[in-house]
């Protein structure tokens, strides 16, 4: 899709150096501003990383034909928009003047129409918002594709477009189009699934180089300890609060036994069972849910909240224990 | 020849022709980019229909071939990339632009063809010329020029180390790709079960390269600057260079000189 300067009239030309250079000043700012030195040497590696993979065929199952990576998308999603914008820019630079593949003055438009779209438009309106919530295989695979394939439709379109613009050719709009686009779909599906490949296998080795992606980390937005304090208000809320709005019907059990024997409360007879009974109402701080001799409703409501501290002092403690033990086991 | 070794050649053999001492190299590299630029600029701004005032333009790449004892050829076959999509856009218009725009003895040359020629040596002459640049600047003089254009350093440096470590990173694709293709003989290309890991691991190990250069940068007392050696003074010839070719392209594009020449044959 490289344009050769045959290709386009000056006015062309300096109209896509100027918006290419809008771009490029916004993306020199935006990395200034993330004041990462270690990146300038990563952006220079990727870049001739980019040109080197570039040459490398892959084969296309069930064709006899080849494909070839897709570096905007690939470069973006490494280094993000404004790096791998200006990471690409160097790479079109350098193809144009080493190996003729595309032109000096068409540079500005080789600019939009490949690193433009590929990092920007494929960066921040597919990639980014796909991994918003966490990176998977799945979802890598769907940004590659549809980043790739949206990318390069919108670069042929605007080669289309500035080839007419520039008066070159005599086709006629839609013809050029549709001789365009569909090519262009082609590859965009190929270099897709290429880029894909390589971004889930970087996801599974060193996730942490994927760009745009929530890592656990970030995705633990509140601490320990304050999940803790969430908890624990929660607990006081349905505990102390929601627990006055309890029902006064029997639960399940109760209800089946009143079914069943006609009562909800067994009596049970012996002395094992009394002995039991008198143990529980001197330690019991509030029987029944209440308050001892009491009625009131803030009686139920403190039982509720004491009863949910003491079930999660319970569970932590167990935990704990459970740890405890686990670590001598796995010492021993 | 595998692909990327004849690009790892066209590397070197560009960087050791533009690391020659001839006059066209000793040239200020900002003073060549401003010709070479202006050149392609005024080249194609010529209207499709006009031929003959084109072909004038060829001066250009003529003086320089010839005084600068440049190969034509390699020349020639840079136009391999360029001339089939310049072709493959122009072959149309004789299609549908018949109408009659020349008549050389019997011959009828429509404008459609006389659009496609012009398209066609346009796309010669800027190829030519950017050949031209590469040929007698080193890449790091032409960085150095961008940045007395204020080009800012972080594009200028990566541009830079992008080009340092394009052959490295090319061998290295080279070496892999030929491994694998000693273990899957008879395959043409990548197979698609391997794409990723293979250029995946590539990729990590460019990346790990990269925190090794920079950590070398930082040794070597890198702060955000790259330094280009020595500062190169414009020189009266090289004020002369430009003046020269900057009036010459704009007599030819704007005066009707092939006319003129012809007139004194015909």
């Amino acid at each position: 899709m490289h344009m050769a300067d045959a290709l386009i009239v000056p006015t062309v030309a300096a109209t896509m150096y100027a918006c290419s250079t809008v771009a490029g000043g916004y993306s020199v700012r935006k990395v200034r501003l993330e004041n990462e030195p270690k990146k300038i040497p990563v952006m220079g590696v990727m870049g001739a990383f980019v040109f080197a993979t570039q040459m490398i065929n892959f084969t296309i199952p069930g064709t006899g034909s080849s494909g070839h990576l897709c570096g905007g998308m690939l470069l973006s999603a490494l280094l993000g928009p404004y790096a791998g914008f200006l990471t690409m820019i160097g790479v079109l630079l350098i193809q144009c003047l080493l190996f003729a593949d595309g032109g000096l003055l068409a540079l500005g438009c080789n600019v939009w129409n490949m690193a433009f779209y590929g990092c920007f438009i494929g960066a921040l309106f597919i990639w980014k918002p796909i991994m918003k919530h966490g990176a998977s295989k799945k979802k890598i695979i769907a940004a590659s594709v549809l980043g790739c394939v949206l990318t390069l439709q919108l670069g042929a379109f605007s080669v289309t477009l500035e080839t007419l613009a520039s008066g070159i050719t005599e086709l006629p709009f839609f013809t050029f189009v549709a001789t365009m686009q569909p090519i262009h779909l082609a590859i965009g599906l190929v270099e897709g699934l290429i880029t894909a490949a390589v971004l889930c296998f970087v996801y599974e080795v060193r996730p942490e180089l994927l760009w745009g992606v929530e890592t656990e980390e970030k995705k633990e937005r509140f601490s320990f300890k304050k999940t803790l304090a969430v908890l624990g208000i929660l607990t006081v809320l349905i505990g102390g609060g929601l627990s006055l709005f309890a029902s006064a019907n029997p639960d399940g059990l109760e209800w089946s036994m009143e079914k069943v024997a006609g009562t909800a409360e067994l009596e049970a007879k012996g002395n094992a069972y009394e002995k039991a009974a008198q143990i529980q109402e001197k330690t019991a701080l509030l029987p029944d849910y209440a308050f001892k001799n009491s009625e009131s409703v803030a009686g139920t409501s403190f039982s509720g909240i004491v009863g949910a501290a003491v079930v999660v002092a319970v569970c932590v403690g167990c935990c704990y224990l459970f740890k405890f033990f686990k670590k001598n086991v796995s010492h021993e | 020849m595998n692909k990327m070794k004849r690009a790892i050649y066209e590397i070197q053999s560009l960087d050791a022709l533009a690391n020659e001492n001839r006059w066209v190299n000793r040239l200020h590299p900002l003073v060549k980019l401003c010709v070479t630029i202006l050149y392609i600029g005024i080249t194609v701004s010529f209207p499709k229909y006009n031929l003959s005032s084109l072909l004038v333009m060829a001066v250009y790449p003529i003086i320089l071939f010839v005084t600068g004892d440049i190969s034509f050829w390699k020349g020639i076959r840079r136009l391999r990339v360029v001339l089939p999509l310049v072709c493959v856009v122009g072959i149309f218009n004789p299609f549908f632009d018949r109408e009659i725009m020349i008549q050389v003895g019997n011959v009828n040359i429509s404008g459609g063809v006389l659009s496609m020629l012009t398209l066609m040596i346009k796309g010669i002459f800027t190829v030519f010329a950017s050949y031209l640049l590469i040929a007698t600047t080193t890449i790091e003089k032409i960085c150095y020029a961008l940045r007395i254009l204020h080009l800012p350093k972080i594009f200028v440096t990566q541009i830079l180390l992008i080009y340092r470590y394009i052959s490295v990173l090319l061998s290295e694709a080279n070496r892999i790709t030929q491994a694998y293709a000693l273990r899957a003989p008879g395959q043409k290309g990548i197979h698609f079960k391997v794409w990723g890991s293979l250029v995946g691991q590539m990729l990590l190990r460019s990346m790990d390269r990269a925190e090794d250069i920079y950590e070398g940068m930082c040794l070597r007392g890198y702060q955000g600057e790259f330094y280009y050696g020595s500062k190169i003074k414009v020189r009266w010839t090289d004020m002369l260079y430009l003046c020269i070719w900057a009036t010459l392209f704009l007599a030819l594009r704007f005066l009707p000189v092939s006319e003129r020449i012809g007139s004194m044959f015909v």
